[in-house]
């Protein structure tokens, strides 16, 4: 057997045999339908994706808040009374206006 | 007013996807008929042209309208059935004893007169395929766009994105696959 002319015959035959350009019923619908859905999908995903970022963020905050008032070395403050220390705090630029003048 | 190509294509860019409806009407029967070259099952046609679609539609912006958006679309097209091929390689062990009466008349009739054998005949359409089934993918889609659809090496490197000496390297390669082929066709059927 020729495998040359085999191969030859077996590629005209290929060439012959040129497939068909049929396209189904309504395939131009269901791919448009399909990028729609993948569309409004894809826009929905953007929103979770910001949520749960933006809820992680809030995690994160939150965490290093409570490990700063835990672990945080306490206040030094002379006054055990939370009271005198807030009115001085509140009055302090009155004393010091009265005391420019 | 039918609106044209860049026009359309625009319109999809800014977010109207119903837009894309028309490019896919119009050049849907190019992808079949390439996709019907490497997939025998309509259904896996529908499948590869679909995901050509969308690739399509997901890579526009990627398009620069230097070249014709029908060139982008074929390249997508023949690496997308490449893909196929490479996610498809079943058939490729399995040997020539089960061919059917009318291949085996036609190989016998090749033997005895080379010319009454007509390329036109429906088995020598199902002896090509089987052979096409058993290349590796490469050699297939070298052999395909090559020797079957005529086209020119450089246009097969634009098509596959491999360089020129690649696609030179690949054909060589495949013309000698698809000999070891027959080879293994005449030695399964003759000894």
């Amino acid at each position: 057997m020729n495998l040359v002319d085999l191969q030859k015959k077996l590629i005209a035959a290929a060439r012959a045999n040129m497939p068909g350009d049929r396209v189904p019923y309504a395939f131009e619908k269901r791919v448009t339908a399909l990028l729609a859905s993948r569309v409004g999908a894809q826009k929905l995903d953007a929103w979770v994706r910001g949520l749960w970022r933006a809820a992680v963020s809030c995690v994160v905050v939150a965490l290093v808040c409570a490990a700063f008032a835990l672990l945080a070395p306490s206040s030094t403050s002379n006054t055990a009374d939370l009271s005198q220390d807030f009115e001085n705090t509140l009055l302090a630029s009155v004393d010091q206006n009265d005391q420019v003048q | 007013m039918e609106r044209t190509e860049a026009e359309l294509i625009a319109a999809v860019l800014r977010g109207d996807a119903a837009s894309f409806e028309p490019l896919v009407q119009k050049y849907s029967p190019r992808v079949f008929a390439t996709a019907r070259r490497y997939a025998r099952r309509e259904s896996e046609v529908e499948d590869i042209a679909q995901e050509v679609w969308l690739k399509a539609f997901e890579k526009l912006k990627s398009f620069r309208g230097e070249a014709p958006f029908e060139h982008w679309l074929m390249r997508m097209t023949v690496r997308t059935c490449y893909d196929f091929l490479r996610g498809h390689q079943r058939n490729r062990e399995s040997s020539f004893s089960d061919l059917s009466e009318p291949e085996n008349d036609w190989l016998e009739r090749f033997v005895t007169a080379p010319e009454s054998a007509s390329e036109n005949a429906d088995a020598a359409k199902l002896l090509i395929q089987r052979v096409l089934e058993k290349l590796t993918p490469p050699a297939r889609l070298v052999i395909t766009l090559l020797e079957i659809e005529d086209r020119s090496v450089k246009e097969i490197a634009a098509l596959t994105g491999w360089s020129v000496p690649l696609v030179k390297v690949r054909a060589f390669r495949a013309r000698a696959e698809m000999r070891k082929i027959l080879a293994k066709m005449a030695k399964d059927k003759y000894l």
